[in-house]
């Protein structure tokens, strides 16, 4: 391919940059007991709330920052990070759209997602978080009456705190790692889905987070729970604005599936991934876990991350019901200084359980991308099955592309597989297309699309059209 | 902690009987030491050590010994019926009754290390301890510190040896269990071409711990076939640190073949250092009873158009324990390389279990490197195919084990090694049945 479109690719400008100037009740930096109390109180949290909160934080005074990731970054100080921030008069909330801040809706414009017009289109219901307060929930009447609850995770700490009690930080434990420990002591906001007994979500859920007003890390905190026989399809979409400052962003995402219970967890993450020379871009460290508790019930998480300038994400499965299923599809892109270490662990515990697993990294610029991955059968997985399919694309001569999967088997009737391969866009493949009158850009945006079909496929239909719309963007001039 | 110190006070009473040394040795052996007290003994928290737990080894008293007394008998029955250049080592100590180098060709070197180092220990200098530093691991680190005995092989540029080389590690069944750390140490020059064959084997009581080093180094377009039969008795442990250097045009096939030992770890490292240069790795590894079977294997391909290809396969019964790491390094610029990496394991009884990681680490965007790892069950099916054709139960899973096995021993082109396996993993199959006759037939049949 020539080298100069490569280089024109690779040099794309982040075109969802911008910055919407909205007046944030924020804190000043810095963490200590006092900062959560702040926190708990600003969110009217009963005391057993503050109490778990602080727990959190004490025990991750005592733990460590991992490093094991294939990641350099330097040292984050979490003293100079301020943990709240909130758009101006909480009191006010809009109730509507119509009363939401113009300028919001105009950031929304920039990115191509007008809200009511996607809502309404798609029938959607749109709970979207501006930096930490849900600043506008949709079609809540539908939900309320299939008797889905979908709202913020404060509102659910505030009206539902026997279900939050009952379920959260049963999945991702306090101080299940550093960074989920950090965010069960801060976390402002995220949502709280839960769908009962035999109920099928009659709408795709959909929160689109965005992180503004610089120098906040956003912690959000999710909940999903579906009871036996029902099913949600959740999707999750970001973008953030330019700024120099890096912030971090360290969400944990829970889910809980019991008896015939199926959950499907969508997300485009497109945060800003710093500039050419690395400066800026946010760092990404987020534990999503889905717990298969029940019989028969499936998890399935699809990804598609082309932003951030550090990513530690592994969304796993830990398939404890008889005959449950867990599902990893991923497409993560990295480009300029990006950095990314992702992929998934599948915990195989019950009888019968089966996971499957495909993961395309596609690396450009001077990014490192690595595939780490864990699939574990305890010894009681009778006739446990895993699958994965993990490539890589390498774009560019200065970029790196790993993998590093785990396999841990302790039940000889399980059948687990692990492929993987590492390759270039082939000059024949290209040539192919240009004998046939395509230009080169398109064909090598059409060879990077099938590379990632399996798992574009996985998408609900309109989030696989802005996949494919992010993905040409993001390898843009080093694709075409 | 303690653990260490035992280990260096047996040092310390070593290095008071042993004669002066040239300083460099005496040097490497403290830096040896040093590096040792500074790491320990590795845990499980140690990445490359997640695996393994080698208290067994750490937890023990091993001492040293002197005598290299053997049985003739003994001796024969463990011998590989090769005709070949012979070095025999008991526990670690040079037997000369029992070696063989009548006849060497010349251009060919083969010697105990006291004899290297006696004759021209500068020599020794320089390669000793060039690829696998006292920094590579604890027990590289320990190796260094205790290191007295071992093979050295030279090739001259262009010789070319036709009977393959055996160095023959004999452990025996002692009052008080010994350890050795063996070094060994090959320069090929170029366009030399040989075989060596590494034996691990002894008597069937035997509790002794070997930590061998080897050194490997391939001269532009030397031709190099290494074969690791480790037959340790059952009671040994096993660690080895392989490394090898390839030059230019260099061909290096490795035959890492375990049967034995009850706790092994192999990590077996080449450099492809120059245009041209092949790697293959062929292993397998069979763990029966309680046995812990480790394999870390590494490509480095460091220059352009450079080629690997790895093939492994684990057969676990019983509640053995297999662990296979293998990586493909691919360093900035080494375009137009190809890594292919395979590993397969068949378990075998409900308690085996299996730890898998192959990984592939790469920065040039020019290359062709995959990998795959299945772990599975025999297929039932098949065995009720050959059920129905009226072979047993027990003779069906067997062949159907043996299948398994064969697509690399298939590759092993010298008979008396590849029988040797094929009637160990047939003998030692969970339901016991006599295949020899099987085998034997078969063999006649290729003949």
């Amino acid at each position: 391919m020539a080298t100069e479109e490569m280089e024109q690719l690779v040099r794309r400008e982040y075109k969802e940059g911008f910055v919407t100037d909205i007046e944030s009740d924020t804190l000043p930096p810095g963490l200590d007991e006092n900062t959560i109390a702040f926190i708990s109180q600003k969110k009217g949290e009963p005391e057993w709330m503050l109490e778990w909160r602080l727990d959190a934080y004490r025990q991750w005074l005592k733990m460590k920052e991992p490093s094991w990731a294939h990641l350099n970054y330097p040292p984050i100080d979490y003293q100079s990070i301020s943990y709240f921030s909130a758009p101006k008069r909480p009191e006010d909330r809009p109730q509507s759209l119509d009363e939401v801040d113009p300028k919001l809706l105009e950031t929304y414009e920039k990115l191509g997602i007008p809200l009511h017009e996607r809502a309404a289109l798609a029938g959607v219901a749109v709970d979207a978080v501006f930096d930490s307060v849900s600043v506008a929930t949709t079609f809540k009447e539908t939900l309320s009456e299939a008797g889905v609850i979908f709202c913020s995770i404060s509102e659910a700490v505030r009206d539902y705190p026997e279900l939050i009690k009952e379920y959260l930080g049963t999945v991702v434990p306090k101080n299940d790692n550093y960074f989920a420990a950090l965010n069960s002591a801060v976390f402002t906001d995220g949502s709280f889905v839960f769908v009962p007994k035999g109920v099928k979500c009659p709408m795709e859920l959909s929160t689109y987070f965005r992180i503004n007003a610089a120098n906040t890390g956003q912690f959000e905190r999710t909940l999903i729970v579906c009871e036996s026989g029902a099913e949600v399809s959740y999707l999750e979409g970001c973008t953030a604005p330019m700024r120099d400052e890096n912030q971090l962003h360290a969400a944990v995402v829970e889910i809980v599936a019991l008896d015939d219970a199926y959950i499907k967890y969508s997300t485009v993450q497109n945060w800003y991934p710093g500039d050419e020379d690395g400066k800026g871009g946010i760092y990404n460290f987020v534990t999503k876990r889905g717990d298969c508790r029940g019989d028969r019930s499936r998890i399935s998480w699809t990804q598609v991350e082309t932003g951030s300038a550090i990513t530690w994400k592994y969304p796993s499965c830990m398939l404890r019901g008889k005959d449950s299923i867990g599902e990893f599809y991923s497409v993560a892109v990295t480009n300029g200084r990006q950095q990314a270490d992702t992929g998934t662990k599948m915990i195989h515990i019950g009888e019968g359980t089966r996971s499957y697993i495909v993961a395309k990294g596609i690396s450009a610029g001077k990014s490192d991308q690595s595939y780490r991955g864990l699939v574990k059968i305890g010894p009681r997985a009778k006739g446990a099955r895993n699958f994965t399919q993990c490539d890589s694309l390498l774009i560019g001569d200065t970029c790196g592309a790993h993998t590093f999967p785990y396999q841990e088997i302790n039940n000889s009737t399980a059948t687990v597989e692990h492929e993987a391969t590492t390759s270039k866009i082939g000059e024949d493949q290209l040539f192919y297309c240009q004998s046939r009158g395509i230009t080169e850009e398109d064909a090598v945006s059409m060879i990077v699309n099938g590379f990632c079909k399996d798992v574009f496929q996985e998408l609900p239909m309109e989030f696989a059209v802005e996949a494919e719309a992010l993905l040409n963007v993001t390898l843009e001039g080093a694709v075409g | 902690m303690s653990e260490v110190l035992t280990f260096l006070e047996t040092l310390k009473a070593r290095s008071q009987q042993r004669a002066e040394e040239p300083t460099w040795i005496a040097a490497r052996r403290q830096a040896g030491a040093a590096r040792f007290e500074a790491m320990g003994f590795p845990t499980r928290r140690d990445e490359e050590w997640k695996y393994t737990d080698v208290r067994a080894i750490s937890q023990t008293h091993f001492a040293l010994t002197e005598n290299a007394e053997f049985s003739q008998a003994g001796a024969a029955a463990l011998t590989l019926p090769i005709d070949a250049y012979r070095l025999t080592f008991v526990d670690g100590v040079f037997s000369a009754a029992l070696s063989d180098l009548d006849g060497l060709p010349q251009g060919l070197q083969i010697l105990p290390l006291s004899q290297a180092l006696t004759e021209n220990h500068e020599a020794v200098g320089g390669p000793l301890g060039r690829l696998t530093g006292v920094e590579f691991s604890p027990f590289a680190a320990l190796n260094t510190a205790f290191m007295e005995e071992g093979a050295v092989v030279r090739l001259a540029p262009g010789t070319v040896v036709e009977k393959p080389i055996v160095l023959q590690f004999l452990s025996r069944a002692n009052a008080e269990p010994v350890m050795c750390h063996p070094r060994v140490l090959v320069e090929a020059a170029g366009r030399s071409e040989a075989t060596l064959i590494e034996h691990y084997t002894g008597e069937a009581d035997a509790q002794n711990f070997t930590n061998v080093v080897g050194e490997y180094m391939l001269d532009r377009g030397a031709i190099f076939n290494h074969y690791k039969l480790q037959e340790a008795p059952l009671g040994d442990y096993h660690v080895a640190s392989m490394h090898v250097e390839q030059n230019r045009d260099s061909r290096y096939r490795s035959y890492n073949l375990n049967l034995g030992g009850a706790l092994v770890r192999n990590d077996l490292i080449s450099d492809l250092n120059g245009k041209g240069a092949e790697a293959n790795f062929l292993g397998l590894f069979f763990g029966q009873g309680r046995q812990h079977v480790d394999n870390h294997t590494k490509v480095n391909h460091n220059a352009p158009l450079t080629f690997s290809n790895e093939n492994y396969k684990g057969i676990l019964g019983d509640r053995a324990h297999g662990v296979f790491n293998g990586k493909v390094f691919v360093k900035r610029d080494s375009q137009k390389i190809e890594g292919f990496q395979s590993n397969q394991n068949l378990l075998l009884s409900d308690r085996a279990r299996i730890d898998a990681k192959p990984e592939l680490e790469i920065y040039a965007d020019d290359v062709k490197c995959s990998h795959g790892t299945t772990t599975g069950q025999l297929d039932e099916e098949a065995v009720y195919a050959m059920r129905t054709r009226g072979i047993d139960k027990a003779t069906a899973r067997a062949l159907l084990t043996l299948a398994f096995a064969g697509e690399v021993l298939e590759e092993v082109t010298l008979d008396a090694i590849s029988e040797r396996v094929e009637l160990a993993v047939a003998g030692k199959l969970p339901e016991r049945f006599n295949l020899t006759g099987l085998v034997e037939t078969a063999s006649a049949l290729n003949e």
